[in-house]
């Protein structure tokens, strides 16, 4: 039984998957987008670096090279036209020692050659003055002026709406079980109570893309079976660790900074978020359950070590929050993303992808898109809008406030003292397209709950606002996924003294 | 409210304890343009959800409960007919003595004032700060925020619970939840001593027979939707977990009192100097910051152990800041830092005014940074020990204080002023408390506290 018709069904709502749908919907093509968590960008996208890198580390002729320069590139655009705030902060690769000092010289000649700009070796006068928290025994650094740092989730967020503004569907809490093709070759998607249609799937599955991937496999038909087999790979999952400083230790460093990459990742790094936090890590380590993102004692070590070794004097009692995020490393020798057509006719990928993902994520989007279209023979949708709009009451000026209060008074009440976050901007955070449905939602769409006090102040009011706009009653309001009530039962009315 | 006004004498940010008394104060001092501005739709603040007892016994001599010791204020505000502004936060203290509001009544608006006063009390550590490894799953809040649901909103919270942490709150919400009918599993401190006061760990965890785990605390948080449970280890003198202590603890609540944090985004945001140890703004013995129109007083100064000594200090605030509308409040000069030594944690105020128009006497608000017995507090100003008291035992959870009586101070001044006359001394900035120029002498009053025992 076939519950909806579309085009093409994305599966995976993280960044990779919004973007993938948001550029879909820039031709003339139905778009559904499914999401196996109750919230988009649940995954890898919601805890990484969150770092515009600017495309100097990846192997050149690699598709990590090509999106994440080309992403790159689209940020500024992108960002400005969805409404999420981007520092081009610029990113620098510190070197240690001598020896280091080479690497740097191979780094940039790498970047030139994946067509990376503003990238400038700066000895360690030069370095000095630019970030002397840094310690005074560095060598020299690479500065790529166009790397910068953006809020992951809201970009997540943002891609997702806008594709919903233009057309797009999304079903949350429905994991993808199997996918089938029909006679006509058109595909069956299956997913908890939906079973969907399409002429197009793209597997944007992040952590279980290689699931999703034998799910498309099942559905090959003729010679498509034994190249499809050919090309499959597998996901090994690795945690990531950070910890995030409280904002007075945000000016600690002003630009992204790394030691010099591995071949397996970029290291530890020290970076102020968007936000004006501090930001420090990620750890690396192996880890075989894929649902497993909890802190580890060793990680957090990792991270300390790795964060005073570039900062010796970093401020690590300034901790506020620590958590886990799982890259989706592929066992393929260069570990490179697997973006495009498959073997499968109608089924494409977009797998693999861990860092840069985030930066290429609007290139493997647009990319993906193209193709699809090409594929599917669609033209361009007239009417698309790529705007999406974000109303941050504490960027506005005194008379803008002013204006906005009168309008709605709702944005004069204030939620959330550490961030200055409004009643008004907590009931559109939950009334917007891909709109929240938990407290944490409403966090990571408004930033409630994400300074100092961590929530203990306006989580009680975020929990009633919650509850009244989705009517439904205290109790039955969640942390994040569901099952994780907040209160267990009423024990007087309001009121009642 | 009547029509908010665009310009008061004194504006006090916050209606709570701190904030009422201040304003009382203020007027009854003879400044009568005063206005409350309170974030919450309630005055009051954090003593409406403190429904226990313990409140009063040194300034009404009565043992009262939070809401009923705030009625007191609250009344006394309302016989003055101090103007409230409820339900309005304020989003920025300004350089030209203007402070802007939001609220969804009174909207956006700017509001100037000749003297402010800082009350916003202090806010709880989270879980964050102290670093639980572990997974992230739902029931885990702050002593603070559990108090409010259960006391305020009228909510359980969960069924089986284990506090970490033996700050007042900690053991006061562990008895809250017994009586609720919620199981307190333990409570886990991580120093061998608690940080709450002695009549709490009382009434609180003995009489309900709770058990307490000095030298313990959590390290592993278990459970993917709801918490399971934790892990809890022993540590050693070092704060360090021991492997090989480990013990699982089933529960579906982790309460969290882990101290509190004197609140002060917005002192922050206006430039105004902070102490790194108490979190709270630099004050002079009037309470007031390093911005002169600024004061501040309560638990957004230091966290204190009664409500009654914020009373105190809110009034002894708002007498400074009447003083300095009249003109009558030395504006700044050098000043002389105080410090804490040996045991001594932090000392309030981090400075005090000298000179020959300054007197009266002198408290010194301070507390330990862990149990002393046979304790010997001493005040001393270089080799000079002006001030000896002996106490059997002192505690964290404790603030102590010591008076410096007016004619010691008047000693104290003299040296100051002969040091300074030999040029020996200059403290141009007396905020920079770290700078410690060669060749001058620094006058400075210490505040220790050693055992006798360790002698």
């Amino acid at each position: 039984m076939i519950t909806g018709t579309y085009d093409v069904v994305v599966v995976g709502g993280g960044v990779i998957g919004a973007f993938i749908a948001r550029e879909l919907t820039k031709f003339k093509l139905s778009v559904c987008v499914l999401e196996a968590k109750a919230d988009v960008g649940m995954g890898a996208s919601g805890a990484n670096s969150g770092i515009v890198h600017g495309g100097f580390d990846p192997e050149p002729g690699t598709q990590k090279a090509r999106f994440n320069v080309e992403g790159c590139q689209m940020m500024r655009k992108v960002t400005s036209d969805l409404d999420v705030p981007f520092e081009m902060i610029g990113s620098m690769v510190v070197a240690h020692n001598m020896e280091e000092k080479e690497i740097l010289k191979k780094l940039l000649k790498q970047g030139k050659e994946n067509g990376v700009k503003s990238l400038q070796l700066l000895d360690s006068w030069e370095l000095g003055g630019l970030e002397p928290s840094l310690g005074p025994n560095l060598k020299g650094a690479l500065l790529s002026s166009e790397s910068g740092v953006v809020c992951p989730y809201e970009l997540t967020q943002a891609a997702m709406e806008n594709a919903i503004h233009n057309g797009a569907e999304l079903f949350l809490s429905s994991p993808v079980t199997s996918i089938e093709r029909q006679e006509d070759l058109t595909y069956v998607v299956h997913a908890g109570e939906h079973h969907l249609q399409a002429r197009a799937v793209v597997n944007a599955a992040g952590i279980y893309s290689d699931k999703v991937y034998e799910m498309g496999m099942e559905a090959a038909v003729g010679d498509e079976i034994i190249e499809a087999h050919q090309e499959s790979f597998h996901i090994v999952p690795r945690s990531g660790e950070y910890m995030l400083l409280d904002k007075s230790e945000g000016m600690t460093v002003c630009h992204v900074v790394f030691r010099i990459p591995s071949e397996m990742s970029k290291g530890i790094i020290v970076t102020p978020t968007v936000d004006g936090n501090l930001l420090l890590g990620p750890s690396l380590n192996p880890r075989a359950d894929r649902e497993d993102t909890s802190t580890t004692i060793p990680g957090m070590e990792q991270v300390k070590e790795g964060a005073r070794r570039l900062v010796p004097e970093i401020n690590l009692p300034a901790v506020i929050k620590a958590y886990t995020g799982l890259r989706a490393t592929t066992d393929r020798a260069n570990h490179d993303f697997i973006v495009g057509r498959t073997p499968i006719k109608g089924f494409y990928n977009a797998a693999g992808i861990e860092s840069p993902g985030l930066t290429s994520s609007p290139a493997i989007g647009q990319y993906l898109a193209e193709i699809i279209a090409a594929d599917l023979e669609a033209k361009l949708n007239p009417d698309f809008d790529p705007k999406r709009k974000h109303l941050r009451f504490r960027d506005l000026s005194f008379e803008e406030q002013q204006e906005l209060v009168e309008k709605d008074p709702s944005y004069g009440r204030i939620i959330c003292r550490c961030e200055t976050i409004t009643e008004g901007e907590v009931r559109d955070a939950i009334r917007r397209p891909c709109g929240a449905r938990s407290v944490d939602g409403v966090k990571r769409r408004t930033r409630t709950g994400m300074g100092r006090c961590q929530g203990g102040f306006c989580s009680s009011h975020v929990v009633d606002i919650l509850a009244e706009e989705l009517g439904i009653d205290p109790t039955e309001v969640v942390q994040s996924t569901p099952g994780s009530y907040i209160l267990t039962e009423q024990t007087k009315m309001k009121g009642e003294e | 409210m009547r029509e908010l006004k665009e310009h008061y004498d004194i504006i006090v940010v916050g209606g709570g304890p701190a904030g009422l008394a201040a304003a009382v104060q203020a007027y009854d001092q003879g400044v009568k343009d005063v206005l409350i501005v309170e974030r919450k739709d309630k005055l009051g603040g954090i003593l409406n959800q403190c429904i226990h007892t313990g409140f009063g016994v040194q300034i009404f001599g009565e043992d009262l409960s939070g809401p009923e010791y705030a009625d007191h204020y609250v009344q006394m505000a309302a016989e003055r007919k101090i103007p409230v502004l409820c339900g309005a936060t304020v989003l920025s203290i300004n350089q030209d003595q203007s402070i802007v509001i939001s609220g969804s009544g009174c909207g956006v608006k700017r509001i100037t004032c000749k003297a402010l006063v800082l009350s916003m009390g202090c806010r709880e550590r989270s879980r964050g700060a102290v670093n639980i490894p572990g997974s992230r799953p739902s029931g885990i809040f702050t002593a603070g925020l559990a108090q409010r649901y259960i006391n305020l909103e009228g909510y359980k919270m969960g069924k089986d619970v284990v506090i970490l942490g033996s700050g007042d709150i900690g053991l006061i919400m562990a008895r809250r939840l017994t009586l609720e009918g919620i199981h307190v599993r333990m409570v886990c401190e991580l120093e061998p001593f608690t940080n709450g006061l002695t009549r709490n760990l009382v009434q609180c965890l003995e009489d309900f027979d709770i058990p307490l785990r000095l030298s313990h605390t959590v390290t592993m948080i278990h459970g993917k939707e709801r918490l399971t449970g934790v892990t809890i280890s022993r540590v050693d003198e070092n704060k360090n977990p021991i492997p090989g202590t480990e013990e699982l603890v089933p529960c579906d609540t982790l309460l969290l009192s882990v101290g509190l944090i004197p609140e002060n985004e917005l002192t922050l945001r206006a430039g105004i100097k902070i102490d790194p140890v108490t979190g709270g703004p630099l004050v002079n013995e009037h309470m007031q910051t390093s911005l002169p129109w600024v004061f501040a007083c309560g638990n957004v100064v230091h966290v204190h152990d009664l409500v009654d000594y914020v009373t105190m200090e809110s009034c002894r605030a708002a007498t400074a800041a009447v003083t300095y509308i009249q003109g009558e409040l030395p504006r700044f000069r050098e000043e002389i830092p105080t410090e804490g030594a040996d045991a001594v944690r932090y000392v309030v105020p981090q400075v005090i005014t000298a000179g020959d128009d300054v007197e009266g006497d002198l408290t010194l608000y301070f507390r330990v940074k862990k149990p002393v017995t046979n304790a010997i507090i001493e005040v001393s100003c270089g080799d000079w020990v002006f001030y000896r008291s002996k106490k059997l035992k002192m505690i964290p959870g404790e603030m102590e204080q010591v008076l410096i009586k007016a004619e010691l101070r008047d000693t104290f001044d003299a040296i100051y002023q002969e040091n300074q006359t030999k040029g020996m001394l200059t403290v141009p900035d007396v905020f920079q408390l770290d700078k410690q120029r060669k060749g001058i002498v620094d006058t400075k009053l210490t505040v220790s506290v050693r055992s006798e025992d360790d002698r």
